[in-house]
C-alpha cells in the first residue's frame, strides 16, 4: 500500500512539473519571441513590468482573465466556447509521448522521464495534430465572420496539405530507428542525430512544422493585413489567450518532436540530459521565431503548391532512397 | 501490488507487448485529466470574471466598420473540398507506409518492391492531379484551363 502511495505521489509531482514547465515556458516565449523581434527591429519590446519585463507573462494572464469574454450575435455558442480549449488541449496533450531525459532511478525505483512511453507515439502525435485542425476550424467557423471563416478556411488547407510532407518525413526516421517509439528513436540517435545522416527529412520536416504552426512565412490563417486577426478575430480575453498560448505550446511541443526525431533528445556530452534536451528545444524556437523576424509572408498559391509540388514528391523520393540505402547497407535477402 | 495485477491481466499470450504497461497508462490518463481540467477551468474561469454589456452594434460581427451583408456560412468554396479528399487519400498512404518502415529488414528487398509498387501508384495519383490542374490555386490558371475547356 505504501508502495503504492509513493508511486503514484511520485507520477502525480512528475506530472505536475511537466504541466508547470510547459505552461511556463510557452508563456515566456511569448516574452522571448516580444523581445527577440523587437531587437531585430531596433526596438526594445516590453520592459515595464518587472526587471527588465520579466513580470510581462504574469501581468498579460491577469489581463487576459479580468477581460470581457465576447460572445459574437449569431455565433454558435458551445463551438464558439470550445474551440479555443481544444486548440490548448491537442497542444498540451501532445507532449505526453516525448522524453526529456533518460529514466531516473529514485527510491529504488525507475521512474521514465516521459509521461507514457506509447509504442506507436509518433501515430498518437500524429492523431493528435490532426484533432489541433479542429480547433482552429471550429472556432473560425463558429464565429459568424467572414473574416474568421476565411482565416478557418485557410488554416484548414494549409494545416492538411502540410501534415502529409511531415508524415512522409517521418517515415526515414522510423526505417533508421525501426520504432514508433520516441524514446526508441531517441536512443537509436545516441552516437549521431539523425538530421545528420539525413538531412533532407530534417529540411521538409522542419518546414511542415513551421507550416503545421502557422508561423511566419506561413501565417495565412492569421494574415492581419488581409484578414484583421484570421480564425480568432472574434475571441476575446482568455479565449484569445487560450488561441494565443496553444499556439506557443505548439511552438515548445514541435521544438521537442523536432529535438527528439532529428537532433538526438537528450544526448549531448557533458551536461546532464535535461539541459540538453531544453537547449535544444529553445533552439528550435528560437530559429522559428528568427525566422519569423526575417521572411515575409507567401501568398496562398504559393504555399499550396509549394507543400504538394515540392515537399510532397521530395519526400516520397527521400523515404524510397533511404529505404533501399539501409536494405542494401544491411545486406537483406 | 495490484498495478502489477492489472497488467498481467491484461497481457494476454498474444499481443503481450503491444500493450503498454498499466502504470504508463494511468500516467497518460492523469496527464489527460490534468490538461483537460486545467483548460476547462481557464475557460469557466473566464466566463465568470469579467464584465459583460451588450448593444446592437457591439455584437455584430466586425467588418471593418461595415454592416455585415449575408451570413457568413455559405457554401464552402470547392477547392478546399479537394485539399481534403487529396488529404485522406495520401494520409492513408502515409499509414501504410509506416506500417513498412517498422517492419523493412524483415521484409528485405521484396517488401520494399511491394512498397516501391505501391508508392509509384500513388504517385501517378499525384501526377494526374498536378496534371489536371487541381493542385493550382492561382486564379488566373483555372479561369484558364475553364475557358479552355469550353466551361
Amino acid at each position: 500500500m505504501n508502495d503504492l502511495l509513493l508511486t503514484g505521489l511520485l507520477m502525480l509531482i512528475k506530472l505536475g512539473m511537466i504541466l508547470a514547465v510547459l505552461l511556463t515556458m510557452a508563456a515566456y516565449l511569448v516574452l522571448a519571441e516580444r523581445k527577440l523581434l523587437a531587437r531585430m527591429q531596433r526596438r526594445y519590446g516590453p520592459n515595464r513590468v518587472g526587471f527588465g519585463g520579466m513580470l510581462q507573462p504574469l501581468a498579460d494572464l491577469i489581463k487576459l482573465l479580468t477581460k470581457e469574454d465576447f460572445l459574437p450575435a449569431q455565433a454558435d455558442k458551445w463551438l464558439f466556447l470550445l474551440a479555443p480549449g481544444l486548440a490548448a488541449v491537442t497542444a498540451l496533450l501532445a507532449f505526453a509521448v516525448v522524453p526529456f531525459a533518460p529514466p531516473l532511478e529514485l527510491f529504488g525505483r525507475q521512474l521514465p522521464m516521459v509521461v507514457c512511453d506509447l509504442n506507436v507515439g509518433i501515430l498518437y502525435f500524429f492523431g493528435l495534430s490532426s484533432l489541433a485542425v479542429y480547433g482552429v476550424a471550429l472556432g473560425g467557423w463558429a464565429s459568424n465572420s467572414k473574416y474568421a471563416l476565411l482565416g478557418a478556411l485557410r488554416a484548414m488547407g494549409q494545416m492538411l496539405s502540410y501534415e502529409l510532407a511531415m508524415g512522409l518525413s517521418i517515415v526515414p526516421v522510423i526505417l533508421m530507428a525501426r520504432s514508433f517509439s520516441l524514446t526508441e528513436i531517441v536512443q537509436a540517435q545516441a552516437s549521431l542525430p539523425f538530421a545528420l545522416t539525413n538531412p533532407l527529412a530534417f529540411g521538409i520536416f522542419f518546414i511542415a512544422a513551421l507550416a503545421e504552426s502557422k508561423r511566419t512565412p506561413f501565417d495565412l490563417p492569421e494574415a492581419e493585413n488581409e484578414l484583421v486577426a484570421g480564425f480568432h478575430t472574434e475571441y476575446s480575453g482568455m479565449r484569445f489567450g487560450l488561441f494565443f498560448v496553444g499556439e506557443y505550446l505548439n511552438l515548445v511541443v514541435l521544438g521537442a518532436i523536432i529535438t527528439s526525431l532529428f537532433l538526438g533528445g537528450w544526448h549531448g556530452p557533458l551536461l546532464p540530459p535535461i539541459i540538453w534536451f531544453l537547449g535544444k528545444v529553445l533552439a528550435v524556437a528560437f530559429v522559428f521565431i528568427w525566422i519569423r523576424g526575417t521572411l515575409p509572408r507567401l501568398r496562398y498559391d504559393q504555399l499550396m503548391a509549394f507543400g504538394w509540388k515540392a515537399l510532397l514528391p521530395l519526400a516520397l523520393v527521400n523515404l524510397l532512397a533511404t529505404g533501399g540505402i539501409l536494405l542494401w547497407l544491411g545486406g537483406a535477402s | 501490488m495490484p498495478l502489477e495485477a492489472l497488467s498481467i491481466s491484461t497481457a494476454g499470450a498474444f499481443g503481450s507487448e503491444l500493450m503498454p504497461p498499466a502504470e504508463s497508462l494511468l500516467s497518460l490518463g492523469l496527464y489527460v485529466a490534468m490538461a483537460v481540467g486545467l483548460i476547462a477551468f481557464l475557460l469557466i474561469a473566464c466566463r465568470l470574471i469579467g464584465q459583460k454589456t451588450h448593444s446592437k452594434f457591439k455584437d455584430q460581427p466586425y467588418e471593418s466598420g461595415i454592416d455585415p451583408t449575408g451570413p457568413a456560412q455559405p457554401g464552402r468554396p470547392v477547392p478546399f473540398y479537394l485539399v481534403a479528399i487529396f488529404f485522406i487519400v495520401f494520409d492513408v498512404e502515409v499509414v501504410f507506409i509506416s506500417t513498412w518502415a517498422v517492419a523493412y529488414d524483415l521484409l528485405g528487398w521484396s517488401g520494399f518492391l511491394q512498397i516501391l509498387f505501391f508508392i509509384v501508384i500513388l504517385f501517378l495519383g499525384l501526377v494526374y492531379l498536378w496534371a489536371e490542374g487541381a493542385l493550382d490555386w492561382s486564379p488566373s490558371r483555372q479561369r484558364h484551363s475553364a475557358t479552355k475547356e469550353g466551361r
